[in-house]
């Protein structure tokens, strides 16, 4: 900690994934990063702001425009012996790539018989609430962790953003780290103060495969992972004004998922509710739900509730999209349907 | 037929033997364009190497390559008889192509980074990969190197340059592009090769890696490899109106060349040239190697519903294997010292074969271990494949 700095020093989601690339890039000259518009403009959720002015066009790579292309780039350079961390642009674009990603990325220590290492972090946005609509919102951090091989980690706020990418960038696996556009905290997009916390200036880890009891309670569970967890939260405190304790588990990684901090909030409260801004069908709110179900069903004295979005694209008319999201008010009324 | 050709061979475009010249490593592209229309060739039809392409080398590296070529053809039939009897589900060959994954497999230095297709098992065999792993990979028995996890024929050797084998086509040259970029921030002086079929030329990945190979100039060698055929359809489908591959490269200012492909010297001579130009500091070089798939795609394959069948005996440009031996009776190589080669390699195959089936085939074998296929998804096994693994019973 420098001598300026006040223990409540408090930054944005978007500044704290940037801090952690520019303190692994500064320890280790193995990291670089890659990506679309990642250089001056400093990626366009912000996630690598001001790396290019202290690190330069040798680290910090802007890409011609195919997801493709950096990605398969990517995995030839961490095969070399660097660490990249790539961003794409939005999640969504997953689809002119998943090849790389899931044939490649993800299966070469495998298909190698565990000689080849892919030590490589791959970032993207995620999120709907802005109306970007149904190419530039999805979530789709289920479809990653359905497939093997990577693993996955999902932050909800400006701390674990940070500790994560530390871990991200420091492990010898893929990683698909996946942060919500709507919890950047980014100047142009209505944002919740949850976006913006205290993070310590230097370098810390927050370990991939722990979830986070990110409140206690005792009469309800929720179970949810990024964006979702801040609006769980304010729910949370504003049902304790009417009696109800909720507790939130924030998942923080889908690969490895902490299995055992589900289960034992669960025992605790014996009501689930498991809240995604993901699809609903196959999905993790089922895989959270059968995770229980499957260890001991007994444990719930109420059938499990799953708020997710419902299985249509979303939509661009700011109606029709709060229409389909898991919005504070949904995740209360569920809440006091368990409780009912 | 849509893509019908001439039986006289006017697609191939090929140059007289020694007829191209040969330019500095550190031409500008556009001054060779027409190295992308001809054909570099040194071998002359009585074996003669002539013109200024003739890589002067010695005897004793050739015979090294006649070795490595002439024990790839008896592997790849051993492993095609292997299959016919069952003892493996597939089988992949790259009869008439050995020149170019074996000579390239010379060429190319031990820090540098091969980026295969499942036609190259030459270079392996030509860097003294034990033959031995590869049956047993062919075999999914328990001593395959790769646990019984992949395709047979998809190898992968990091220590002998071999990058994990790619089952989609493809998708290896931007990642060889990446590994190549890396390799020059590290500034180490090795480059990567990356091998292309021709009708994987159609791939959007070739063309966004030759885009990022011209954009940032890494060292790499794009390494397209024209056997004539993509299984049944022949290479006019995928190049279209275009005269040949390599030109392909000239829209992103990358240097072009083809090259003879049933010629060892040749092939070594243009790789060679490539490869110096890349460790000189002066990027990437698309190469068109030309030859001909004489064998099927994969045993999956009936070639006698697409070609003719003496189309292989009409090819222009031969058989490689009978093109070097014709070179090196040329300077005095005796023809016992070639027949014993090839008399070594049967009797090496074979004891090889047997050792191997001996551990096993895909019917007979004690398998690897099934706990294998959870061990090397992660570096570490995490907690919910420990559990999967459990209740797999293992």
């Amino acid at each position: 900690m420098t001598a300026t700095e006040t223990p409540t020093r408090r930054i944005t989601t978007a500044k704290a994934m940037a801090e952690a690339i520019g303190l692994e890039m500064r320890a280790n000259p193995d990291v670089f990063v890659m990506g679309e518009d990642v250089g001056a403009y400093g990626g366009i959720f912000g996630s690598t702001t001001d790396l290019f002015g202290e690190f330069g066009a040798d680290r910090v790579i802007d890409t011609p425009i195919s997801e493709t292309g950096f990605i398969g780039a990517g995995i030839g350079a961490a095969v070399e012996g660097l660490r990249p961390v790539v961003e794409l642009m939005f999640v969504d674009f997953y689809g002119v790539c998943m090849d790389q990603i899931s044939n490649h990325m993800a299966k070469i220590h495998y298909e190698s018989g565990g000689a080849v290492k892919v030590p490589m972090v791959l970032m993207s946005a995620t999120g709907a609430g802005y109306s970007d609509a149904a190419q530039h919102s999805q979530c789709l951090w289920g479809t990653f962790a359905h497939l093997p091989g990577m693993k996955v980690v999902v932050p909800s706020n400006p701390y674990d953003a940070k500790g994560l990418m530390a871990s991200a960038i420091r492990d010898d696996n893929p990683v698909v780290y996946l942060f919500h556009k709507g919890a950047q905290g980014l100047v142009w997009m209505e944002k919740n103060p949850r976006s913006i916390g205290h993070v310590p200036e230097e370098a810390f880890t927050v370990p991939i495969g722990e979830a986070a009891i990110a409140r206690e309670g005792s009469d309800v569970t929720i179970v949810t992972l990024s964006l979702s967890v801040q609006h769980s939260l304010d729910v949370a405190e504003q049902l304790e004004g009417e009696g109800i304790s909720v507790e939130i588990v924030d998942l923080r990684s889908l690969v490895p998922l902490d299995r055992q901090t589900v289960l034992d909030s669960v025992a605790k409260t014996g009501k689930l509710l498991v809240v995604d801004e993901d699809y609903k069908s196959f999905g993790l709110t089922g895989e959270i739900a059968a995770i229980v179900a499957e260890t001991d069903p007994t444990m719930l004295k109420k059938p499990v509730k799953r708020l997710a979005v419902p299985d249509v694209p979303i939509p661009y008319a700011r109606s029709l999209e709060y229409g389909i999201l898991p919005t504070r008010e949904r995740i209360a009324e569920a809440v006091k349907d368990l409780m009912a | 037929m849509p893509f019908q050709r001439s039986s006289s061979g006017e697609h191939l475009f090929l140059s007289d033997p020694g007829e191209l010249s040969k330019p500095a490593i550190d031409v500008a592209p556009d001054e060779i364009e027409a190295m992308a229309k001809g054909c570099i060739r040194v071998l002359d039809p009585e074996g003669q190497a002539v013109g200024p392409w003739n890589p002067e080398v010695n005897t004793g590296e050739l015979l090294a390559i006649y070795k490595a070529m002439v024990t790839t053809r008896i592997f790849d039939s051993r492993m095609l008889i292997s299959q016919r009897q069952g003892k493996t589900s597939f089988a992949i060959e790259s009869t008439g192509e050995e020149a170019i994954s074996t000579t390239i497999a010379k060429v190319l230095g031990p820090q540098d980074m091969a980026f295969p297709t499942y036609r190259q098992a030459g270079y392996l065999i030509a860097r003294d990969y034990p033959v031995l792993s590869m049956m047993n990979q062919i075999y999914g028995n328990e001593n395959d190197p790769l646990f019984g996890t992949r395709l047979p024929g998809l190898y992968s050797s990091r220590e002998h340059g071999f990058f994990t084998i790619s089952g989609g086509l493809g998708t290896q040259v931007p990642q060889a592009v990446g590994w190549a970029m890396a390799t020059k921030f590290k500034e180490e002086d090795s480059v990567a090769l990356a091998f292309v079929g021709d009708g994987s030329t159609a791939t959007s990945d070739l063309h966004t890696a030759m885009t990022f190979a011209s954009s940032f100039m890494p060292p790499v060698i794009i390494a397209i490899v024209n056997n004539q055929y993509a299984i049944s359809t022949n290479e006019k489908t995928a190049r279209g109106m275009a005269s040949t591959f390599a030109q392909r490269g000239i829209g992103y200012g990358l240097p072009s060349l083809r090259v003879d492909g049933n010629d060892v010297l040749g092939v070594m001579s243009v790789t060679k040239w490539a490869r110096d130009r890349a460790l000189a500091g002066y990027g990437p070089t698309v190469i068109e190697y030309l030859t001909y798939r004489a064998g099927a795609h994969s045993t999956s394959d009936d070639p006698t519903r697409y070609r003719p069948k003496d189309e292989y005996s009409s090819f222009p440009l031969g058989d490689p294997i009978d093109r070097l031996e014709k070179h090196l009776e040329s300077v005095g190589v005796n023809q016992d010292v070639l027949g014993q080669i090839g008399t070594d390699a049967e009797a090496f195959i074979a004891a090889t074969n047997a050792e191997a089936e001996a551990a096993g085939t895909i019917t007979t074998h004690a398998p690897p271990s099934i706990a294998k296929a959870f061990e090397v998804v992660y570096e570490h096994m995490p907690q919910h494949l420990q559990l999967q693994r459990s209740e797999a019973g293992f």
